[in-house]
């Protein structure tokens, strides 16, 4: 499903990314952790091509991200993104912040859109804040709203960027079950996250990224087992152990 | 002693309401085009493609650093050979569409710089947000940016607007009859021009400060 080959990416002599290479075939769910400033973040915003890279090459379904040709847009709108930030519209209520893309980038009808939306909405357990504005829910509900709005584009793969960095610890739990149950229906996620938590549950592989380099690509049970490289193992023990 | 005589006034006033729709006429079609002219500059001097923010950039610093005097006499005497080329002699008084013009075109230049900073405003994500959904950067902009950017800026949109619309009396200098002009010319004509003046700064200010306080109202209301 997505393939990243030997990725590098600098900004200006600065290497942020150097010769990243993973895949997350159909159905899996591959979790990206490591250390800040590792490049983990920068490299799942290559996937969909929100930055570019100056090396390599990045297919998803089959299709060149770096490519010049490539229409990016038509790619995106089939690629799931949620931020660590959410970015829900806030001049706009849920439920047009969820049928927005839906009818102007997919052009399904008004009606279509909505009954999809609110469905969804009703799936993450918020539909009675259909008609409420971000500003009025909590990190933890504005989360789950902008699953469902990259859900509502029926996406063929789903990227998280660390979804859960920017909420209180209490409203955690509730953005990692609707992501729990998506992994176990089957969907394809890359998820950089700290929360090994769920990595142990729902992960198939595990990929661990340090100063820009993917350092340990390996299977759930092989990372926590025993990980081969140093650095994961001191940094397994720092965010494990306390 | 200076003896006040207002008494030219009252039959003077259905000549100086016309001037005053012309007043008002330049400032909403220098506002509304303005505005849609600066937001294009602003998105153009926001644009990756070099040449299309540095040519936006330099409208923006041209307009910005000559008086607007010197561009509405500009545009009165560079429209009027223009249009003649155009539409031959069928154009009945140059100085309005003239005055429209050059207002529109310089004001947008001044608009520009506050979207932009409307623009600025609003979160990166937003914009990554809008492109990771499939929407092209145009879309983003027009369903995502702008109308956050415009919420942002309506106090700083609407100030720019009271200040148009006390310079727009700088037609004086092409002979158009706007609200100062006309006033002007009544106070020649009668030799009351102190009274008239003093009647026409009046009515400025009332607008003026009754607009500034509207635009307050709405501000606190938005700090809310």
């Amino acid at each position: 499903m997505i393939e990243i080959n030997q990725v590098s990416k600098w900004y200006g002599s600065f290497q942020v990314l150097t010769d990243n290479t993973t895949r997350i075939n159909t159905g899996e769910v591959v979790v990206v952790c490591g250390p800040s400033g590792s490049g983990k973040s920068t490299l799942i915003k290559c996937v969909n091509g929100l930055e570019a890279f100056q090396q390599g090459t990045i297919t998803v379904n089959g299709v060149s991200v770096g490519d010049p040709a490539t229409n990016l847009a038509k790619l995106r709108s089939h690629v799931g993104m949620v931020f660590q930030h959410f970015e829900l519209f806030p001049h706009m209520s849920i439920t047009e912040n969820l049928t927005i893309a839906q009818t102007k980038v997919l052009g399904r009808s008004q009606d279509e859109a909505v009954s999809k939306g609110l469905a969804l909405l009703d799936r993450v357990g918020l539909r009675a804040q259909a008609d409420k504005f971000p500003g009025q829910l909590s990190g933890g509900q504005q989360q789950r709203v902008a699953i469902a709005r990259a859900l509502a584009m029926d996406p063929i793969c789903m990227l998280f960027d660390e979804p859960t960095s920017a909420l209180d610890p209490e409203m955690i739990n509730e953005v990692l079950d609707v992501m729990v149950e998506l992994a176990q229906e089957g969907m394809t996620m890359m998820c950089v996250t700290h929360e090994m938590g769920f990595a142990r549950k729902v992960a198939h592989r595990v990929v661990f990224m340090d100063h820009g380099q993917i350092v340990e690509d390996a299977a759930k049970d092989a990372f926590f087992g025993t990980p081969r490289s140093e650095r994961a193992q001191q940094f397994l023990s720092k965010i494990l152990n306390h | 002693m200076y003896e006040f005589d207002w008494s030219s006034i009252p039959g003077a006033l259905p000549l100086l309401a016309k001037g005053l729709m012309v007043t008002f006429e330049v400032t909403l079609t220098a506002i509304v085009v303005g505005i849609v002219w600066g937001t294009l500059l602003a998105v153009a001097r926001l644009s990756s493609n070099k040449l299309v923010s540095f040519a936006a950039a330099s409208y923006v610093n041209l307009f910005r650093s000559v008086p607007l005097v010197m561009v509405i006499l500009w545009f009165y005497l560079i429209v009027p050979q223009l249009l003649r080329s155009v539409f031959g002699d069928a154009l009945g008084d140059i100085r309005l569409a003239s005055a429209l013009i050059a207002f529109s075109l310089f004001e947008a230049a001044y608009y520009s710089e506050i979207i932009r900073a409307g623009i600025q405003s609003v979160a990166r994500g937003q914009i990554a947000a809008g492109l990771a959904l499939g929407m092209t950067y145009a879309q983003t902009m027009r369903l995502v940016v702008l109308p956050q950017a415009f919420r942002n800026m309506t106090p700083l949109l609407l100030t720019q607007a009271v200040i148009l619309f006390q310079d727009t009396s700088l037609v004086y200098v092409i002979g158009l009859s706007d609200f100062f002009g006309t006033a002007y010319k009544v106070g020649d004509r009668d030799g009351r021009l102190v009274e008239l003046l003093l009647f026409a700064g009046a009515i400025y200010f009332i607008i003026s400060f009754a607009a500034s306080q509207l635009v307050k109202r709405l501000q606190s209301r938005y700090a809310r």
